[in-house]
């Protein structure tokens, strides 16, 4: 299921070693989906050049504020491209 | 071995760089392995490795500035690009090959900076290939922890009313700044307001020149 | 290690100093390397996030140690061997083949 622009979603916090497109520092956090980008190929198994089909990638708009508690500007939003088995589904 | 630098010139018939006269290194002499690895089996041709260079060597941040000039005095042009970027460049004649490019507008009270933390993505195949400082460690770290810090350093004081967007180009898109139209320009034509667009405008580093 | 669930390359948000201004040209054996790494892609030798990957693989000190394009020719070259589209063995013969040639870039061209 695609989650639409405004949806409340949660990053997941778990560590596989490895080529991963999530940054550390938005693990567990929780940000809005800005818009949705399509369907992309996995980067994490065309790093390893076998087959790699798509995920869908969104943009999820984050606040500064709940990223760095402290931040100089907490109104201020960090941006990030984000595939969707990074989003916690079971999140709240 | 003494030989005279000056009697080598490079395919294109220049001579080379002053940093190709010195000590060759490790790394030099395994570029010109592969190289000549995959021309003597038929991967590439000398011609192929020219043109993809000649074409990088083609885009530059001036690329950038006439999309972004367009966007200023065309209305319906500006809609399409910040609808879907690479179509908008593609539209003025820009080969930007496979890129998917996004466009984030400034206007009087948003400002975005784009950054990549994990590696340095830059819409390269429009703007050409980034500054050395885009891919430092200085600026991947901070710019989206102190992002205010770092425009300071660029000489950028956004006022506390801004809104400021921090973009990190963590997978397939990549961005561009669309810049606010400075004020007093109201009397410039397209190919003058581009004069006005400086690379670090399109990252958010910078703001355009005044006219 | 302290934190191995956080890789090197994933610098966002950490201290650092002042970004440092200062930049240069482009040789042309960089622009070389920038066009044997697009090139190998577009062969299907490769994608993007294969470079990346061997990249992040080298480690940090290569990070502090080597240039930028003396990273992406290690990167593409493991890319390649792993493609199979030359050895190592054919690698390291032509490399004493071209450093036989002289001792500048310029002059080992063949």
């Amino acid at each position: 299921m695609t989650l639409s622009p405004g949806t409340k979603v949660r990053i997941k916090t778990m560590v596989p070693l490895g080529h991963i497109r999530t940054p550390h520092y938005l693990r567990g956090k929780t940000g809005v989906v800005e818009r949705v980008l399509g369907p992309f190929k996995n980067p994490e198994q065309l790093a390893y050049m076998v087959p790699a089909p798509t995920r869908t990638l969104y943009r999820v708009r984050f606040e500064m504020g709940h990223i760095w508690p402290d931040a100089e500007a907490p109104q201020d939003t960090l941006d990030a491209e984000i595939y969707e088995h990074w989003i916690d589904q079971d999140a709240p | 071995m003494p030989h005279d630098h000056h009697d080598h010139l490079s395919p294109s018939g220049h001579p080379y760089r002053q940093d190709n006269d010195g000590a060759l290194t490790y790394w030099q002499t395994m570029e010109i392995a592969i190289r000549e690895l995959m021309i003597e089996k038929g991967e590439l041709t000398p011609a192929q490795i020219q043109e993809q260079i000649d074409a990088m060597d083609a885009r530059s941040p001036a690329n950038g500035a006439a999309v972004v000039a367009r966007a200023w005095t065309d209305p319906d042009f500006k809609k399409r690009l910040l609808e879907n970027g690479s179509d908008a460049a593609r539209e003025m004649g820009f080969d930007i090959g496979p890129m998917h490019l996004v466009a984030v507008e400034n206007t009087s009270d948003t400002h975005n900076l784009i950054v990549c933390t994990l590696c340095s993505c830059y819409p390269r195949n429009l703007l050409g290939l980034p500054p050395d400082w885009y891919k430092t460690r200085e600026y991947r770290s901070r710019a989206v922890r102190e992002p205010r810090a770092v425009l300071r350093e660029f000489g950028v004081e956004l006022p506390e009313s801004t809104t400021l967007r921090v973009h990190d180009s963590t997978a397939d898109m990549r961005y561009i700044v669309l810049p606010a139209r400075p004020v007093g320009t109201e009397n410039l034509n397209a190919e003058d307001l581009a004069k006005l667009v400086t690379r670090d405008s399109m990252i958010g580093t910078g703001l355009p020149k005044a006219p | 290690m302290e934190h191995p669930e956080r890789r090197w390359h994933d610098m966002g948000g950490d201290a650092a100093g002042p970004v440092p201004m200062d930049s240069h040209d482009f040789a042309i054996w960089e622009k070389r390397v920038d066009a044997l790494v697009i090139l190998g892609q577009q062969r299907g030798h490769f994608t993007v996030d294969g470079l990346r990957r061997a990249l992040e693989d080298m480690g940090e000190q290569a990070f502090e140690s080597m240039t930028y394009y003396e990273r992406w020719v290690a990167s593409l070259n493991q890319n390649l061997i792993e493609a199979g589209v030359y050895t190592l063995e054919e690698l390291g013969t032509k490399m004493e083949e071209v450093k036989a040639r002289g001792d500048t870039y310029g002059a080992v061209q063949s």
